[in-house]
């Protein structure tokens, strides 16, 4: 009895191993693991794939992606990736080529179909006549800030779930199910911010970087200054003054900022000019509201709507 | 297309077919516009399609610029110094780093070219220009194609042993080197040869490393053998603390046979001597960094902190002789064993504290440990490896009008040689042109 009771359990435990050895490589499929760069690609592949991919943001919205270390854990989590999904554009010019090169995952390598590039996905605004540093940090493929015009993330995420499939076949019904089920409501979305922000449309604003014309673009809204005097060159006080001087002629009705970015310039001319200045989330997680992508254009278009007439 | 069918539908219904030729005519005219604007409106939908995927197909360059990348980086600096003979680091055996030039000199100008090579491979370049002279820093291949964590480079490059023994003298956060790399490379260490590092599938952060080399420079010599007489084994490991933190730490050896290293000195009655070494040196390397920026968004503030400690052992044969012609302690020539357990430590931090403008303060410190020669002190036969802890204070102030130029003021208290403690002022600057170079962390 006393031997039984002893070896009872061990064999219990034993086919229970032995029952999860069999069971599950076959159970337990292994998600597709998706590097993305900025946060709107990591929401977009979460909302194509669901629980089928799990999903590592290399940035946050409180940050400039122009400006990232190439951190050991970015590297880290870029060595296990199926799936690098960025802007490109050379918006992570600064830091994702050591990430890859450190990597040592031939996956993600330039030209293998690991490596995603949103910017490929859309005409790109804004393609400099003139490469030469004098006009500041511009990107020689064009503004690479196309997240802030809902149609483009449409368009990216069309291409995402087709490589997502590509990538991970067993799953290629399931992605364009949920990509079919995300892409209607989106359309559906878009369609109703359109109607919303009808009135924005002429709208004078002030920007602080050129980080908005694919949301320009979208709304009709009209830049008549920024702040930055060249891309990613900090506004003077001079050069401030002088966007106050301007628009005593041309009046705006709002500046327009990225969250990551600092506050100062706008309030400053916001106080001066009497417009209000908008720290617009321009991504997700950019503020409490922007949680998701459709509360990332519900927000934008709210604050947007304070500066229509 | 809609107006002229229904036109026609009605013309039909209010006049039968059969009531009068001039209406047929009519009718028949009808039908031709009918076609022939359904034909303008197909070619144009047509048109509009095939713009439609025009745009479509037409990806954004994956990069626009140069194939290969080419950067050149721009450097000089304006010293004010004290008149010195020289500059060597007392208790140490000289590395051949050369010590700053009085008043303005421009420093060699990299020239820096790097691509893929084909899907296999990437390349790169990185050469020196001096006067009349170019020197090749790094020229290596590297895989991109094993995956699991896997990459080998083989080539000419910077050794990855350290933290700061891969950065180029444009990415230091000072105007000149810490006494600690001077001392044990010169500038940094190369490897001719092959380095293989295998990172491993965590998510935390860790790397490790094997090199071969050649061995072709301090504190190993070129030598003519089929081997590798200079091995390196590193370690890395790093991760985030919350969004704002990050860090990395390391551990390194590095092992090295030189054979009839040369050097220069002096005996304890100020004349010049010189000789050689053989035998082995050992170097032990332990490095830590970790950098802060609120919420990760460097562009505002951040910090950064650096410190480096080693450990080196040297033993073999160490020769001297006079180096001109007074007679020295080494007069006739002494060979003898020679044996030292040396180390030192530089520590540093570097503050942005409003975008553009950093400040930061190293200190160095090297210990010179027991250094025997023939059996006694060698501080009795050769003064400059005196029983001495060399020592520095290095102050900066940058400003960073873009991310491609930079100026510096520095201010170092050089007591690198025993009995003298030298004010050292600089201005340097730091310019790249032409493809935005990633920096490591």
């Amino acid at each position: 009895m006393k031997t039984s009771r002893f070896k009872a359990p061990l064999l219990r435990r034993l086919a229970a191993l032995l029952t999860a050895a069999i069971l599950l490589p076959g159970a337990a499929h292994a998600a597709l693991k998706v590097f993305a760069c900025e946060p709107e690609w990591g929401s977009l592949a979460k909302e194509i794939g669901g629980a089928q991919v799990s999903v590592y943001t290399a940035t946050t919205a409180m940050q400039d992606p122009h400006h990232i270390e190439a951190r050991p854990s970015l590297i880290a989590r870029a060595r296990n990736a199926d799936l690098l999904a960025c802007t490109g554009a050379e918006l992570e010019i600064g830091w994702l080529p050591v990430v890859i090169a450190e990597s040592g995952n031939a996956a993600i390598q330039t030209g293998q179909p690991g490596q995603f590039m949103a910017a490929q996905q859309v005409p790109l605004l804004e393609k400099p006549a003139v490469l030469d540093r004098s006009a500041g940090d511009v990107h020689a493929d064009g503004n690479p800030h196309i997240q802030t015009d809902p149609r483009n993330i449409a368009r990216v995420g069309e291409a995402l779930a087709r490589r997502m499939a590509e990538l991970d076949p067993a799953q290629a019904a399931f992605y364009q199910a949920r990509w079919t089920d995300f892409s209607a409501r989106w359309q559906a979305a878009i369609t109703r911010w359109e109607k919303q922000a009808a009135p924005l449309r002429g709208v004078p604003v002030v920007v602080q970087h050129k980080g908005f014309p694919y949301l320009e673009n979208w709304l009709g809204l009209k830049q008549v200054a920024v702040l930055e005097p060249k891309p990613g060159v900090d506004p003077s006080v001079g050069h401030l003054a002088r966007v106050a001087a301007q628009l005593q002629a041309t009046p705006a009705r709002a500046v327009l900022r990225a969250a990551y970015q600092s506050p100062r310039p706008a309030d400053w001319l916001a106080s001066r000019s009497g417009i209000p200045a908008l720290a617009l989330p321009f991504t997700v997680g950019g503020n409490p509201r922007a949680s998701d992508l459709f509360g990332l254009f519900d927000d934008t278009i709210d604050q947007l709507l304070k500066a229509a007439p | 297309m809609l107006r002229p069918a229904l036109l026609a539908a009605a013309l039909t219904a209010a006049f039968p077919a059969h009531a009068d030729p001039q209406l047929d005519a009519l009718r028949a005219e009808l039908q031709e516009l009918k076609t022939a604007y359904e034909a303008r409106i197909q070619a144009l939908e047509a048109r509009l399609h095939k713009t439609e995927a025009a745009v479509k197909a037409e990806p954004a360059p994956v990069r626009a610029g140069f194939n290969p990348d080419v950067s050149l980086i721009l450097q000089g600096k304006y010293a004010y110094l004290e008149d010195r003979a020289d500059r060597g680091i007392t208790g140490f055996l000289p590395s051949g780093a050369e010590g700053p030039s009085r008043g303005f000199s421009v420093d060699e100008s990299e020239l820096v070219l790097s691509a893929s090579i084909d899907p296999w491979f990437r390349g790169y370049l990185n050469a020196v220009l001096a006067d009349g002279a170019v020197g090749v820093e790094e020229a290596w291949f590297q895989t991109t194609r094993l995956g699991q964590g896997l990459s080998v480079k083989g080539g000419r490059f910077r050794s990855g042993i350290g933290y700061q023994n891969e950065q180029h003298p444009h990415a230091w956060d000072f105007a000149t080197n810490s006494l600690v790399y001077e001392s044990l490379f010169g500038e940094g260490y190369g490897q001719d040869g092959l380095q293989m590092k295998w990172l491993a599938p965590t998510d935390t952060f860790l790397e490790f490393g094997a090199e071969a080399g050649r061995g072709g420079a301090f504190p190993s010599t070129a030598r003519d053998s089929n081997g590798f007489p200079s091995l390196a084994l590193f370690g890395h490991v790093g991760d985030d603390i919350g969004a704002s933190n990050s860090w990395r730490a390391g551990l390194s050896y590095l092992h090295a046979r030189p054979q009839a290293r040369a050097f220069e000195g002096r005996d304890p009655g100020d004349v010049d001597v010189a000789g050689d070494f053989s035998g082995k040196s050992r170097t032990w390397l332990a490095d830590f960094v970790w950098k802060w920026a609120p919420n990760g968004n460097a562009t505002q503030r951040n910090f950064k902190f650096a410190a480096e400690y080693f450990q080196r052992r040297e033993s073999g044969v160490l020769s001297c002789d006079d180096a001109g012609v007074n007679a020295s302690l080494c007069t006739g020539g002494i060979t003898g064993p020679y044996s030292a357990d040396q180390s030192g430590v530089y520590a540093q931090g570097i503050y942005q504290f409003m975008p553009h403008w950093r400040v930061g303060y190293r200190y160095d410190q090297l210990f010179r440990g027991d250094v025997v020669f023939n059996g006694a002190d060698a501080g009795a036969t050769l003064a400059s490896l005196a029983d001495y802890d060399p020592r520095r204070h290095s102050l900066m102030l940058d400003y960073s009008p873009s991310e491609f130029s930079r100026l510096r003021l520095q201010y170092s208290r050089d007591e690198a040689q025993r009995a003298i403690g030298e004010n050292q002022f600089y201005v340097q600057y730091i310019h790249s042109l032409g493809s935005h170079g990633a920096h490591k962390f």
